[in-house]
């Protein structure tokens, strides 16, 4: 397939680490009289049907139902399902456990999407050095984001044991006090978001490398004919070269992060005293353990305002591709 | 291909890598020697530092449950065993449930690049009445994340009948509108001379999907289809909402009841973590650069 390079977007570029995968770059054809010879039958209903029927079934009929909800007093037992207007998005904006969730769930999103981004750089730039080994950086740095969050509750939970912990027994080898991990409230989100980077930069990790991998050879030696140094060559074709890529990674990684959910449950259950509950738990406690579907169909909805405005913000480039 | 041919091959490959690697350090990092080791302590520091939880779990795993209970020792003192492994394979649903992860997963990934793919080709190259409309909708559900639906799908599958079925832990998931726009991306630089020529010879769209459209698109299928794996392979969430019944539960979802079954027995927490972790490790391990690829192409969601 040849596809010609001229009208390729940077963004687009260097998201395709491969050759043989290039012709996904978008708007390269140039697309004649509306392709004359497009099939015209029918053909293009039965193929998108599957496709539209599921689509239709599990997310445009929850989305509408889950919306009706909110604003009804429907229970999990099936009890009243009146209409009460507002109320519950009154309620929700007056919950004091609304805030605090949510409250969390920034502060966890902060906490863990500046290391996921700033680990993953380095590590990406690390390996791009071609230094030897490559297998084993790639293995070691992407192996954790393929454990389910099961596993990675069940390590870290280990590794966070009071006394026969690995942590602690390291920190009391140094001669230092343990730290109350999952305990301590001032600690807890902390010690989560620490097992957040370890399990999931792996994934940002690899499309820095894929980015990395779409810069050209010839901006680093013309570098080197200039007389240019390893570090002068970091700072002036390297990191430069990643800022588009910074910015989408980015905005993936927040909308990510203030979906957590998993990890939080499982190691402190929300825990100490609250000071960890994400929103989402809130949302699954208010539903499925108080039975308050309406209530907790509000909530998400307030959270789902708060998530639209980042993907909003990650649509635009895409927009300007087209 | 024969497997010496194949074997012939990966080494010219690896020799090729090599070189390559080579001419990048030298392009990224220059001459200076000092340079070089520098990164490569750092490399290592931070290897080790990411390894360290996998390794002291696997190592867990093969100690005496006594042993586990004591502060932590990097080796086992008192030796090996299986013991931790025998345990967890007589008395838990283990099996069960890796099996169960195993058919949702490779069921979730078919459909989805199924559905996905059959509608990709149709906004791509079909033209049908509402085509704008329908890829304007696909578009905007791409917004719509599946943790803000758990509460409405969850009474919505009650209704249907669904709670505790693979039905129920499959069908939600192989909505993947974000999947459908990396497909159509693909099929729309697809030569246009040849599937007219196709249809020219009077091919049918259904033929043209299956002989041109899909042979020629065998590597960004691929990479759809590792990326879906391995997220419905680690699906937490949702299984874990619509199962109760420890005979429909997938992996991640029995595993997080493993706790209080066994109480504080550290080596088999850690031996059934191991277990649990090794069908996607040891396949990583095989594919590296295809997974590598698929991941880093499909993450983007085809930005």
């Amino acid at each position: 397939m040849t596809v010609s390079n001229a009208s390729v977007t940077p963004l687009a570029g260097r998201a395709a680490p491969d050759r043989r995968t290039s012709a996904s770059r978008p708007g390269t054809r140039t697309k004649t009289s509306e392709d004359s010879l497009r099939s015209r039958d029918k053909s293009g209903y039965l193929f998108v049907a599957p496709f539209a029927v599921a689509t239709g079934l599990f997310l445009v009929v929850p989305t509408i139902y889950g919306l009706w909800m909110s604003f009804t007093n429907q229970s999990l037992t099936g009890t009243g399902s009146e209409f009460i207007g507002f109320a519950n998005y009154a309620e929700a904006f007056s919950d004091p456990q609304v805030w605090q969730t949510l409250g969390n769930t920034v502060w966890f999103t902060i906490l863990s999407t500046i290391p996921l981004v700033l680990v993953a750089l380095v590590m990406a730039v690390l390996v791009h050095t071609g230094l030897p080994g490559q297998w084993v950086w790639r293995m070691s740095f992407f192996a954790p984001y393929l454990l389910t969050s099961a596993v990675v509750w069940h390590l870290s939970n280990w590794m966070f044991q009071p006394d026969i912990g690995l942590l602690d027994t390291w920190i009391k080898g140094l001669g230092l006090q343990p730290l109350g991990w999952l305990t301590d409230e001032n600690v807890a989100m902390f010690s989560i978001a620490g097992v957040t980077v370890w399990w999931t930069v792996g994934f940002n990790f690899l499309l820095y490398l894929a980015a990395l991998q779409g810069i050209p050879a010839q901006q680093y030696e013309a570098a080197t004919i200039d007389g240019a140094g390893g570090w002068r060559r970091l700072f002036s074709i390297t990191l430069p070269q990643l800022r588009p890529i910074t910015g989408v990674i980015l905005v993936l990684q927040l909308l990510a992060s203030l979906k957590v959910f998993d990890q939080i449950y499982l190691l402190t259950m929300g825990g100490p005293n609250g000071s960890t509950r994400p929103i989402l738990e809130y949302i699954y406690d208010t539903g499925f353990t108080n039975y308050r579907l309406g209530y907790a169909s509000a909530i998400s909805y307030v959270f789902f305002a708060l998530i639209l405005v980042f993907t909003l913000v990650r649509l635009l480039p895409t927009k300007k591709e087209a | 291909m024969a497997l010496a041919d194949l074997t012939d091959v990966r080494r010219t490959k690896a020799l090729q890598d090599r070189a390559e690697n080579k001419a990048l350090t030298k392009l990224t990092l220059g001459p200076s020697p000092w340079a070089r080791a520098g990164a490569l302590a750092a490399l290592v520091v931070l290897a080790g530092i990411w390894l360290v939880p996998i390794v002291w779990g696997a190592v867990t795993s093969f100690k005496h449950e006594a042993e586990a209970a004591l502060p932590a020792s990097l080796l086992p003192t008192m030796g090996w065993t299986l013991e931790a492994y025998e345990k967890v394979l007589g008395n838990s649903d283990l099996l069960l449930w890796m099996w169960n992860n195993l058919v949702v997963a490779v069921l979730v990934t078919s459909l989805t690049v199924l559905i996905s793919a059959m509608a990709a080709f149709a906004f791509s190259q079909t033209l049908f009445k509402g085509r704008g409309l329908m890829q304007w909708l696909t578009l905007a559900s791409i917004m719509m994340p599946g943790q803000i639906l758990i509460v409405p799908l969850f009474k919505q599958m009650q209704v249907m009948g669904l709670v505790d079925t693979f039905a129920g832990i499959v069908l939600p998931q192989i909505v993947a509108p974000v999947m459908v726009f990396i497909l159509k991306r693909f099929f729309d630089a697809i030569p246009q001379e040849l599937l007219d020529a196709a249809r020219i010879d009077g091919a049918g769209s259904w033929r043209l999907f299956w002989t041109i459209v899909v042979p020629l698109s065998k590597s960004i299928l691929v990479a759809v289809a590792i990326f879906v794996f391995i997220g419905a392979w680690n699906n937490f969430l949702w299984p874990f909402i619509i199962t109760t019944d420890p005979q429909f539960m997938t992996l991640p979802v029995g595993l997080s009841t493993v706790k209080d079954a066994y109480g504080v027995q550290y080596a088999q927490n850690m031996a059934s973590a191991m277990i649990a972790a090794l069908p996607l490790l040891i396949l990583f391990m095989l594919f590296q650069r295809r997974i590598v690829q698929g991941v880093a192409t499909t993450g983007m969601g085809g930005q």
